[in-house]
């Protein structure tokens, strides 16, 4: 009574290529890395590049306008650092070149780096805010207990839509040699 | 065999029963029958844990302020209590029943790779042992929400590592149970079963099946990365680094919805079995039953950002997934209007899997549309992690993704145990349920909508009153629930001998093998003319 109609051998084949494509979906969950930065690249959307890099000093100014920039400084956690801008907003004509300086104190009682990471809302205006030197560009060393007002330098650009009159600017800052748990 | 078609009266199939020794029977067993039963056994336990766990959490919000436990045990609550009844409870629960019924239901004598089979459930106690053992550990387990999103749950101390691990376990399992199914149904349907005159089930779980093996690998990606950043000094979701963590919502979401999915899809398969059964009618539109499940399926991939409307998206995005979301309430709509079709004019009768699955039928929808509610971006920013999240996504998981497989439990128990059960009992479980379901969460969408966050152990008194009767309700269901094993123990003991065809209006190569199903069955393939007579169409 063991007349069986199926191809015992087919199965493993089946389930061979199906689970080929799990490996597949496997390296498809990292393949989504690269592709979330092309999204961001190609929409514009949250410019990562343009936050961290130096734009050129091109001076278009337009007295005509003034925009808020406000300044807001982040620590991922609590106890082993200090940090915040120096002034909490300045008002800005776009064209023109301005300064903005903010302050950390190194607690972690050792030598480290920290490094700032900046973000810019509403996000739409990140592509007209362009810094032309920043502490965040590199980590930044620190001295057990050194406390240090570091310098970003930014215009903001006079094709910024009319409607945005105040731009936030903020950086979170991390202790790179942290262990990851603690960031 | 000309003369095969009739197992259920020759009863030859039995010719060798099930082995004795405990060992054989239920630890190396391959029958698909008995890992059926190892893997609802197994969900079931996980569903009182899971319960034992929610009942922890709905104490602490009886009231307001801090009663029992402390905020970072409550999370470990909310945290476990997620992960233990979708990873522990629902989804082997749907695998025990695939087990089970799919070979029954295609004409097949085992599943098609039955020593996996094995090996996917034995992965299961394993994986929960180490989950659970995270609560024993320093630093108390993972309590950043079963989403895992970085960097909170990177600080989740020892326990980080083991309830990774444990995730990847219980995908490695899923795969493998989903590529069982698959192939399965794709080469082991009897001869004449086409892939037309399957069952919804057989079609719910294949579809189900495949978005397990697209999606469960990008969640073990997913924290695979987590547990690089954290231990191997890669960035994929550290801002420090140059990764984002925002990246990392997106990939675990990408596997996040078509879970979601992979939760209810099944159900709209028992679903779709019972009420016909029920109604003494085929079912209304069975091919547009299963182009609507397709695309469901299909859909669910490109939707997943409607979790994360409030992290921030261009303006297209945001139009982009509200729309697609909007979308699958098109074919949702369709199963919903083709069940009532189904019952409209049929002469229905109420056992106890019906009322379930009528119950399901009304309060899957209500969640069904307050998913709706939420997929409008403007609102859902208001909606964002409060209670009316919770309470959207209980209706469809709890009345919906249970009452279920209760409902399919109620179906086949009298096939599995080859006794009727006492049905005044089980209508009592059923009112019960669907009484105290209600009580608990209904009450929750006026929470949320007041504005009380999700995921907190205390909160501003103006949200007491109806934390109370949520509190009030989630007693009164969990201590319903109890009757459910006992009923089930009752069952397997004795009680009035079950047909062949337990209940009348059924239909199903199931029913044509006899009650208790035999150790073994379709070992001879069932006859063509066998096959049409129980296929769902009739044709
Ligand atoms: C018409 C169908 C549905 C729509 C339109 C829908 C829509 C949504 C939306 C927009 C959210 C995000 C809410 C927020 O976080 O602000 C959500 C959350 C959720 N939905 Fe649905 N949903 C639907 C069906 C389902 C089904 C069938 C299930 C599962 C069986 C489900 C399970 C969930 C879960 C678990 C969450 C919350 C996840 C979390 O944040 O922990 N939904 N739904
Ligand atoms: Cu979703």
């Amino acid at each position: 009574m063991s007349q069986t109609p199926y191809k015992p051998n087919s199965h493993g084949r089946l389930a061979l290529k199906l689970g080929a494509v799990a490996l597949g979906a496997f390296g498809f969950g990292f393949a989504l890395v690269p592709l979330y930065d092309v999204m961001c690249a190609v929409t514009g959307f949250g410019n990562k590049a343009n936050l961290t890099r130096a734009a050129k000093i091109a001076e278009h100014p337009d007295d005509s306008r003034t925009v808020t920039v406000e300044f807001l400084g982040d620590l991922p956690t609590v106890g082993s650092w200090e940090f915040r801008p120096a002034v909490r907003s300045i008002q800005v004509h776009p064209g023109r070149l301005y300064e903005a300086k903010f302050v950390a104190r190194n607690l972690t009682g050792r030598d480290t780096y920290g490094q700032a990471v900046p973000d810019v809302a509403p996000s739409k205006a990140a592509s007209f805010f362009h810094k032309t030197e920043c502490f965040c560009f590199t980590p930044q060393h620190f001295a057990s207990g050194e406390e240090r007002a570091m310098p970003v330098r930014f215009i903001v650009d006079p094709a910024l839509p009319r409607y945005m009159d105040h731009i936030t600017l903020a950086y979170t800052f991390y202790d790179t040699q942290a262990p990851a748990a603690q960031r | 065999m000309a003369n095969s078609g009739h197992a259920a009266h020759e009863g030859h199939d039995d010719h060798h029963g099930a082995p004795k020794s405990f060992w054989q029977r239920w630890v190396v067993t391959t029958n698909h029958k008995d890992i059926g039963t190892l893997y609802l056994i197994f969900a079931g336990v996980m569903f009182f844990v899971g319960g034992l766990m929610a009942l922890v959490i709905r104490a602490e919000l009886f009231q307001p302020g801090l009663q029992f436990v402390d905020p970072m045990f409550f999370n470990s609550m909310t945290t476990m209590h997620a992960l233990a009844m979708i990873f522990g409870a629902v989804m082997p629960a749907w695998v025990g029943l695939a087990n089970w019924m799919i070979p029954l239901q295609v004409g097949a004598p085992d599943m098609a790779l039955p020593r996996m089979n094995n090996f996917s459930f034995w992965i299961m106690p394993f994986a929960f042992t180490l989950l659970l053992s995270t609560l024993f550990t320093g630093s108390g387990a993972p309590a950043g929400g079963w989403t895992l999103y970085p960097p909170l749950s990177l600080q989740g101390g020892d326990s980080f590592p083991m309830a990774i691990f444990a995730i990847h376990m219980m995908g490695a399992s899923s795969i493998m149970g989903a590529i069982n199914v698959i192939v399965t149904i794709m080469n082991m349907r009897a001869p004449g079963m086409t892939l037309l005159r399957m069952p919804l089930f057989c079609w719910t779980w294949l579809i189900t099946a495949y978005l397990l093996i697209l999606v469960m690998p990008v969640l073990a990606g997913a924290v695979t990365m987590l547990l690089t950043d954290h231990f191997f000094g890669t960035s994929f979701f550290s801002a420090a680094g140059g990764g984002d963590p925002v990246m990392y919502q997106h990939i675990f979401w990408f596997f996040g919805h078509p879970e979601v999915y992979i939760l209810i899809l099944p159900a709209f398969g028992v679903v779709s079995e019972i009420i016909p059964a029920f109604s003494r009618k085929p079912l209304f539109g069975y091919e547009s039953m299963v182009y609507a499940s397709a695309s469901i399926g299909f859909l669910s991939f490109i939707v997943w950002a409607h979790h994360m409307f409030t992290v921030g998206m261009p303006l297209a995005g945001q139009l982009f997934f509200m729309l697609t979301t909007m979308l699958i309430a098109v074919p949702t709509g369709v199963k919903v209007f083709n069940w009532s079709a189904t019952m409209w004019k049929g002469s229905l009768s109420f056992e106890p899997p019906m009322l379930f699955a009528v119950a399901f039928l009304f309060l899957f929808t209500i969640g069904g549309f307050s998913g709706l509610m939420l997929s409008i971006v403007p609102a859902d920013f208001q909606y964002q992690d409060s209670y009316f999240v919770v309470a959207h996504f209980h209706y469809v998981l709890v009345p919906g993704a249970i009452f279920a497989i209760m409902a399919g439990i109620y179906y086949w128990l009298p096939k599995w145990s080859g006794h009727m059960y006492n049905m005044s009992l089980a209508k009592w479980h059923f009112w019960l349920s669907t009484i105290f379901v209600n009580v608990l969460f209904f009450p929750q969408h006026f929470l949320g909508l007041a504005g009380m966050p999700r995921r907190i152990p205390d909160y501003s008194v103006q949200f007491a009153d109806w934390n109370m009767v949520s509190s009030i309700g989630a007693f009164g269901f969990g201590l319903s629930q109890l009757l459910m094993p006992y009923l089930v123990w009752q069952c397997v003991r004795g009680g009035a001998a079950a047909k062949a065809k337990a209940w009348e209006g059924a239909r199903g190569l199931e029913w044509e093998v006899p009650s208790p199903a035999p150790y073994h069955t379709w070992e001879t393939a069932p006859d063509e003319a066998t096959i049409i007579h129980a296929s769902p169409t009739g044709h």
